[in-house]
């Protein structure tokens, strides 16, 4: 049964990603102005352009175009810029890496902040703890990324606080303290709203776990109420929290491209906003293909977990 | 049940004991006084009973005990004691180590009171480890093992390794009562531990707590509002009602000459096999707890009322000193000496037409499989209905009668054509179902309606009374707006509704309510055939009796004819013409209803009778016990396919070949092997075990 669960559910990512790349193979053949003029400028000949054209195999039909990019995606071969002449791969890679390494962080950062603070307001419900956290939290949904990046940089950035620097990137290979130095104020500003709503889905869930009559079972065995949280309550009332932090990875990926325009951050956001700019239309394909792909896959991965996590859900098919 | 119990109470210590307690919960709008001056004792060894309606404070009273009321709530006054200790005074330290240990709590709902993440195997030790020393890991599972033995789970170490959701309902009631006895406490408590479980497995449930007890020497204190169960197993009975103890003694005393009109009202509302009499439902409602009124609680809704009853402070009375029953009750005199009347069976005037529905070999299988699943393996589907022909005339309520699993709800839907048919036909007034046109379907979808088991997921929530009713008026009839406004009020009115009801939504009544509303809905379309799937089992006893009241008032005053789906045949005896028994997919005996309760008997109908705990405390019975589950409906046994459970199996012939259904006379047809007298004989020699 398991199985089949896994087999229908890597059925249903294939099927997202291969909708994903056709419409973007669409949209972005469909685009006006051709591929052929961003390169050679709008005064080329003719000539020039037909050459261009067979260069980059425009002048093929559709489907031929279609089947060509569908191979190119699934070899990670995404062809040229056509403004730099580099192959696309190698601008993306680095700047996704880096990108990523932004996600992670903020994604730690909810996991290691968000979820304890949940758990804290459920266990202590009603009380002054759970008063300030909640509202806490009623904030920060409040605070839209940019202004929580330029709040940001306006008061950590420079005099008197002059904690982190302005913008920019440090490779993990340079030492952790410089690396998470430059990632900590991106990731925090990426993160503000999503923080605050894995906490407030983490506290709900629990409230609702720790009032489960399973709970008062394990209360009335004389379990003392530690292990009634975190032997009863947290594998049951995590469970909906680690769909929400998949499905949060989405909404970062949204922000990214602002966040690392504010911070001059050089990862993958930036570099769509440059090739939109110059009509880069291979980059601007990959740049939307890959994180969108990946996105795929990270939620694919939280329902592995999550069936393995819930014993219900391995019957959960037929 | 044991006789001696007011000779052995003297020189039994006292377990616990609960005295004037008095419990509130603050609401929005005030305080609620759920029990006011609740006194309860429980002695070593003993099983007292609690029982009342829904409402009357029974869970709150067994949480009180444990300490565990939900936050809003305290004890205002009283005492708790457990062996000589004040369990109110007790620290969370102490408490921790009583509860688990010593009490053991085994909560209402066993499928949500099980943690979903963890085995059941788990789940046992956690409280083994917590009170018990315990030498090694091997010794710990070889007690989960044990336990789980105990409350007869078989294959103990498969079930220590699975998951709730891996257990039937039955099973986890079991893997919960392993849980509490884990620690062999000294007072267990069962909420409503047999609520939900069809009658096999509720029987094998209270001879399994009847064995604990003589085991184990624990007192029980048994909540349930199943009187029939409380008179099979309880040595004393405590009748509570909105927050107040108003009856309390021997069992024998209490169920033979009750000295409370509640305790009367209470008993004539369930149902009992062969023994003639109407079920007779209790007027009005339990009363709101907010503001408690002068005099007896119980005034509005008794028949012995009088003025002194609404003012005077009424205490608990001594009815037999020596054998402590109490009443509270003023005329309590009077009420041993002119006991409510429980109206005799009157014998129904529904004289059976023709055929309406007739259904020929029919067949419904689950999960055939698709092409690619039938192509690896060799799959089984799941045989729901296999085979299965029977008529129901017009006029005439029958009777399905099944254990769970065994096809029933789905045997009742497949004739409605709400679910496709594997294989045979169903034919609705001579036409096959199949080759009616749409506008002939549209026909026969309102003539034949369904109610369900759960009135509150049928009904649409966001529509009111009025429209739930008007719309298959719409649908169904070509009356005008303002007659059919006219005919949902009259409906209401046939269904026992006040008009104030109509303009409410289903969340705003209660399951009562919600379950006349569907009744009257599916009257709406002047249906001739009616199925009902289990539609009192999810109601409360008084209202259970008054649905039944009402829908056999409707029978005969509709001519409407029923197909009554349940697993309790006192249920389907207090109104079917005709009853058919099925097991596993099939039909095993059908006949009138006086034909299936007197001899002879399918083996498989008599363990079913056999099976309903009867309010009569002092009847011995043959018990018959089925041993395990129904089998699995993929894989039926061949032959008989009740051959793997009967205890009057013969031999081989059982196991290979199929017993047909045989007209013993008068339409009385039998599925089995066995002569007529085999199937007569009284059974008590060989399997009496009570
Ligand atoms: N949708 C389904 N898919 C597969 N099997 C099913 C499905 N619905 C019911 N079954 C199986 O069909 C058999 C009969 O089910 P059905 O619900 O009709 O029994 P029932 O006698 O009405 O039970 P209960 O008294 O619990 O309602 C059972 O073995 C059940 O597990
Ligand atoms: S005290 Fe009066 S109202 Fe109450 S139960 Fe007795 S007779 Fe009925
Ligand atoms: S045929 Fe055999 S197994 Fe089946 S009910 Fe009769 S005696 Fe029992
Ligand atoms: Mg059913």
């Amino acid at each position: 049964m398991n199985y089949l669960y896994l087999v229908k559910r890597t059925a249903i990512a294939l099927l997202s990603i291969f909708i994903v790349v056709s419409v973007v193979f669409g949209v972005t053949t469909l685009l006006p102005g051709s591929a052929a003029n961003i390169v050679l400028g709008t005064e080329a000949t003719d000539a020039a352009i037909e050459q261009v054209n067979e260069d980059l195999g425009l002048d093929r039909p559709l489907p031929v175009q279609y089947v060509d990019f569908v191979g190119g995606v699934v070899t990670g071969d995404f062809g040229n810029s056509l403004i730099s002449g580099q192959p696309v791969m190698e601008m993306v890679w680095p700047r996704l890496l880096r990108t990523l390494q932004l996600a992670a962080v903020a994604m730690l950062i909810s996991v290691v902040a968000a979820i304890p603070l949940g758990i804290v307001a459920a266990a202590k419900r009603d009380t002054m703890v759970d008063h300030l956290v909640t509202s806490g939290s009623y904030v920060g949904l409040s605070i839209p990324s940019f202004v929580s990046a330029t709040l940001l940089l306006l008061f950590l950035t420079t005099p008197p606080l002059d904690l982190f620097p302005k913008g920019g990137f440090v490779p993990l290979s340079d030492g952790v303290v410089p690396w998470l130095h430059h990632l900590l104020l991106p990731a925090i500003a990426m993160n503000t709203i999503i923080l605050a709503y894995v906490l407030r889905q983490t506290r709900s869930s629990m409230v609702e776990t720790l009032e489960s009559d399973y709970i008062r079972t394990a209360r009335l065995k004389g379990v003392a109420e530690r292990n009634v949280l975190f032997k009863h309550g947290l594998r049951n009332g995590l469970l909906p929290t680690v769909t929400v932090l998949a499905l949060n990875f989405g909404w970062m990926m949204g922000s990214v491209v602002i966040i690392e325009q504010i911070f001059a951050f050089p990862g993958i956001g930036e570099l769509i906003v440059q090739a939109i700019d110059n009509r880069d239309l291979p980059v601007i394909q990959a740049g939307i293909l890959v994180p969108t792909i990946a996105f795929i896959m990270a939620n694919f991965a939280a329902d592995i977990v999550y069936t393995l996590l819930d014993p219900r859900i391995s019957l959960g098919d037929e | 049940m044991s006789m001696e119990t007011s000779t052995r109470r003297s020189d039994q210590e006292t377990l616990l004991s609960v005295d004037s307690l008095d419990v509130k919960f603050e609401v929005a709008d005030g305080n609620i006084h759920a029990l006011r001056d609740v006194s309860l004792a429980v002695e070593k060894g003993e099983t007292v009973g609690l029982a009342g309606e829904s409402g009357s404070g029974k869970s709150t009273l067994a949480l009180a005990i444990v300490q565990y009321l939900d936050a809003n709530g305290w004890v205002d006054d009283g005492s708790i004691t457990f062996e000589g200790e004040d369990l109110l005074s007790a620290s969370k330290r102490e408490l921790r180590s009583i509860r688990g240990n010593r009490i053991a709590h085994v909560a209402q709902n066993p499928s949500s009171s099980l943690n979903p993440s963890m085995t059941i195997g788990a789940q046992i030790r956690e409280t083994i480890d917590l009170h018990q020393d315990i030498e090694s890991d091997e010794e710990g599972t070889r007690r989960v093992h044990d336990v789980l033995e105990q409350v007869n789970l078989p294959n103990p170490a498969g079930i220590a390794d699975r998951y709730p959701h891996e257990l039937s309902g039955g099973q986890q009631q079991r893997a919960l009562l392993a849980i509490g006895l884990s620690c062999n406490p000294d007072l267990l408590i069962l909420d409503e531990p047999t609520t939900g479980l069809d009658v096999t497995t509720q029987a094998k449930f209270l001879d399994l707590v009847e064995d604990l007890k003589a085991e184990y020497d624990a007192g029980i204190l048994l909540i349930t509002h199943n009187l029939g169960v409380i008179s099979e197993i309880a040595d004393r009975v405590n009748i509570l009602y909105a927050g107040e103890m108003l009856e309390k003694g021997p069992v024998e005393e209490v169920f033979t000459s009750p000295a409370n009109p509640y305790t009367q009202a209470l008993l004539a509302t369930t149902p009992e096999i062969a023994k003639d009499k109407e079920v007779k439902p209790i007027p009005g409602r339990i009363p709101e707890l907010d503001a408690i009124p002068n005099g007896c609680i119980f005034a509005d809704r008794c028949e012995f009322a009088t003025e002194e009853c609404r003012t005077d402070d009424i205490e608990m009375a001594s009815v037999d000193g020596e054998r402590d029953h109490e009443s509270r009750c003023l005329h309590w005199r009077d009420v041993v000496d002119n006991p409510i009347d429980v109206p005799a069976k009157q014998a129904s005037d529904r004289t059976p037409g023709e055929p309406i529905l007739s259904i020929n070999h029919l067949q419904k299988y689950y999960d055939e499989g698709g092409f690619i699943k039938n192509l690896i393996g060799d799959h089984d589907p799941v045989k729901a209905v296999n085979d299965v022909s029977f008529d129901i005339h017009e006029g005439e309520a029958v009777g399905l009668v099944g254990e769970s699993g065994c096809g029933k709800s789905t045997l009742g839907r497949t004739l409605l054509k709400l679910h496709t048919v594997t294989s045979g036909s169903i034919e609705y007034d001579g036409t096959d179902i199949d080759s009616l046109s749409k506008q002939e379907l549209n026909e026969f979808r309102s003539s034949c309606q369904i109610i369900f088991q759960d009135p509150e997921a049928s009904l649409n929530p966001n529509r009111t009374v009025r429209q739930i009713l008007e719309r298959p008026l719409k649908l169904f009839t070509d009356r005008a707006a303002d007659e059919r406004r006219t005919r949902a009020e009259e409906l209401l009115n046939q269904v026992n509704l006040g008009s104030d009801v109509v303009d409410k939504k289903p969340h705003e009544l209660s399951g009562g309510q919600q379950q006349r509303v569907a009744i009257a809905r599916a009257f709406a379309a002047d249906p001739s055939l009616i199925v009902l799937d289990e539609p009192v089992s999810s109601l409360d006893v008084s209202v259970q009796a008054s649905i039944l009241n009402l829908l056999e008032d409707l029978c005969e005053e509709y001519g409407t004819s029923y197909l009554l789906i349940s697993h309790d045949l006192s249920v389907i005896e207090a109104i079917c013409d005709r009853v058919a028994v099925m097991y596993l997919g099939e039909i095993i005996e059908t006949g009138s209803t006086d034909q299936i309760f007197d001899p002879p008997y399918h083996p498989y109908t008599r363990a079913l009778l056999s099976s309903i705990p009867t309010l009569d405390p002092y009847e011995e019975k043959s018990r018959i016990r089925l041993d395990g589950d129904v089998p699995d409906a993929r894989n039926p046994p061949s032959g008989c396919s009740f051959n793997t459970r009967c205890p009057q199996k013969i031999g081989e012939v059982c196991e290979t070949d199929d017993p047909d259904l045989e007209d013993g006379g008068g339409g009385h047809c039998i599925g089995c092997h066995l002569s007529e007298e085999e199937m007569s004989e009284s059974l008590d020699a060989t399997f009496d075990q009570g």
